[in-house]
């Protein structure tokens, strides 16, 4: 039980007669890569909002470390980490502030905070840009790290939205070798892309069509399942079943 | 935790140059321009003379009337005919008609006519001009005795033509030399604090929406009621240092006093404040975009406050279904509860009104909006 650090059950999410999310279940495994996958509109970002306590399931019910998400949102918050597809530190404060800022909402201790951001810089190869105002930096830096203080607080799960929209293959490649990073230290990874190619990189892959899950395993199995050379193929098998168009 | 939310808010403002300057020299602007440019004092007004009579009394009026600050005699006119061409060439906007034999007649019948015509294209300021002139053809017959006298006031290019038998003695209340700064001071707080408060909260709050930060700060442990508290503190802080700039503007530039109780002045700003702070955080739950929220601000809210308020047009002669209306905008109730503390000086049960109606408003505001920013989580 311990090592499942996500499970649900029936998850489901209707917006009056349009059910955005029907009925899913699955687990995640401490210290896994989870890639959640599907296209625009299958339901994706309504499960993570759910799975983040940011919204309500209709029916169903679901654990994110060790937390009921519809009955202790507040604990399962203190538990996660986030990180938006916009990048969403504050432009016009510098990087420090950013990470400050973040550790204390997060409650963390201010000394916790002066220690914890001078090994992110240097970790990141930061620290003359301690001061630097975070809109003067280059997009892949941002992204770099919007992902470490989406990791800040040091949480038991960090769920990434896209996190590589826009950003170029050498800058994706360093990204995900911060995110084997952090699974190193323990964190376990729950990420929706848009890269097939990234997909390859999780342990365990799902993909969702319609506000289902059509399909879970690891990237492997799931070739040889569909008899396809990539994810790509996998991805295009079951994307074609949608009936949903683009929202 | 809390700290270092505010913190962030003040380096959103003061990192912004532009905003920065918007919200600090706009309401000295503001206050500067209104008290001394757009005046509605009557100052040195063009008066011509139609004097019939040519006697002393007739020539000491007039000699009243042109010492006076407010007109100017520019002109002697022999006949009535000239009259009607002053008003239309607008070498005068006020014309004073001595009748024939006007000592004579108040000597012997105690009654003599004089006539102020007025040009009522602009029907307030010709009433003030009426006022002006018959104030001091009044003050001379007091002083000089007896004489009874009975004006025509007649404003000729309008339909007030009213005969005044009885000529009432006017005395301006509360501002007696009825200086503009004393109606645009209030109005002038009443929109700076509005603006500031709706508008600019509503456009931080939005900014975050739309930078997609709102929804970090969402998903961390926060408690949604700290976010909306730590972003309208600095707006609170900016509000009172602009009420402070206005009050001592307004005391020390334009002259105008506070005659009232100052604490009970800065309670019922207080009180606005918190208003307009919630209304921006409502405007903020309804709209996704800064130049909505922007726009809903200045349209919205901006326009019916100018309009309604009374700061700019007398509520009492709109028409019935505006003067329902001018009820709503916050501001009415606080510019008129200003009026009453600042310029009347009244005590404060005759502002307990203002206070509930704003209060109610507060309370009600506040409500709403923290009700809508929990839905919209829940989305």
């Amino acid at each position: 039980m311990e090592n499942r650090v996500i499970s649900t059950n029936k998850l489901t999410k209707k917006f009056g007669n349009f059910t955005a999310v029907d009925s899913i279940s699955f687990e995640v495994e401490k210290g896994e890569i989870f890639g959640f996958l599907g296209a625009n509109g299958a339901g994706k970002t309504t499960a993570m909002r759910m799975l983040c306590g940011l919204s309500k399931p209709t029916s169903g019910s679901g654990t994110v470390a060790g937390f009921d998400i519809a009955k202790q949102s507040e604990d399962v918050k203190k538990n996660i980490g986030y990180m938006s597809q916009k990048f969403s530190l504050y432009d016009d404060l510098k990087v420090w502030e950013n990470l400050r800022l973040f550790g204390g909402i997060y409650g963390m201790k201010d000394k916790e905070i002066a220690e914890k951001t001078d090994t992110i810089l240097h970790e990141l190869g930061f620290e003359k840009e301690r001061d630097t105002l975070v809109k003067s930096l280059p997009l892949g830096w941002k992204q770099k790290l919007a992902f470490s203080v989406s990791i800040f607080h040091e949480p038991k799960i960090v769920f990434l939205d896209e996190p590589t929209g826009g950003v170029d293959p050498a800058a994706r490649r360093q990204f995900w070798e911060m995110i084997y990073a952090a699974v190193e230290r323990g964190i376990t990874v729950f990420v929706t892309t848009h890269y097939m190619d990234e997909a390859e990189y999780c342990n365990r892959v799902s993909i969702m069509v319609d506000g289902r899950i059509e399909a879970l395993d690891t990237p492997k199995n799931l070739k040889t399942t569909f008899n396809a050379a990539s994810m790509d193929g996998v991805f295009q098998q079951l994307a074609r079943k949608a009936t949903r168009g683009e929202n | 935790m809390f700290r270092a939310f505010v913190k962030k808010e003040f380096y959103h403002i003061l990192r912004d140059k532009r905003t920065i300057l918007i919200l600090l020299v706009m309401p000295i602007v503001q206050i500067i321009l209104f008290g001394f440019a757009i005046t509605t004092e009557v100052k040195d007004t063009p008066m011509a003379i139609l004097d019939l009579s040519k006697d002393n009394a007739t020539r000491q009026i007039t000699e009243r009337l042109a010492a006076s600050n407010y007109f100017t005699l520019v002109r002697e006119l022999h006949n009535s005919e000239e009259v009607e061409k002053a008003f239309q060439t607008g070498s005068a906007k006020l014309v004073v008609v001595f009748s024939e034999n006007f000592q004579e007649n108040i000597i012997h019948t105690g009654e003599a006519a004089v006539q102020v015509i007025v040009d009522a294209t602009d029907p307030n300021q010709a009433s003030t001009f009426a006022n002006y002139a018959s104030n001091i053809i009044n003050q001379w017959r007091m002083e000089n005795g007896e004489w009874r006298m009975n004006q025509n006031n007649n404003s000729q290019f309008s339909t007030l033509n009213s005969q005044l038998r009885i000529v009432p003695e006017i005395k301006m209340l509360y501002n007696p030399q009825m200086k503009g700064a004393y109606n645009f001071v209030p109005g002038v707080m009443g929109l700076v604090l509005v603006l500031i408060c709706a508008m600019m909260t509503s456009v931080s709050i939005v900014r975050e929406k739309e930078m997609g930060t709102m929804e970090v700060l969402l998903v961390s442990p926060v408690k949604p009621i700290y976010i909306l508290l730590a972003k309208i503190t600095p707006y609170f802080a900016l509000s009172i240092i602009n009420l402070t700039t206005i009050l001592l503007l307004s005391v020390f530039v334009l002259g105008v006093p506070i005659m009232g109780n100052l604490f009970l002045l800065i309670l019922l700003s207080l009180l606005f404040i918190f208003v307009g702070l919630s209304l921006g955080v409502l405007i903020s739950n309804i709209v996704e975009t800064q130049v909505a929220a922007m726009l809903i601000s200045a349209v919205v809210m901006m326009m019916p406050t100018m309009l309604l308020s009374g700061m700019m047009f007398p509520i009492e002669s709109m028409p019935k279904i505006l003067q329902w209306i001018s009820v709503i905008p916050p501001n009415r109730w606080y510019v008129e509860g200003v009026i009453k503390l600042m310029i009347m000086g009244v005590d404060a049960k005759y502002v307990m009104k203002e206070f509930a109606i704003l209060g109610f408003m507060a309370i009600v505001l506040m409500t709403v909006s923290l009700k809508k920013f929990n839905i919209r989580i829940e989305r």
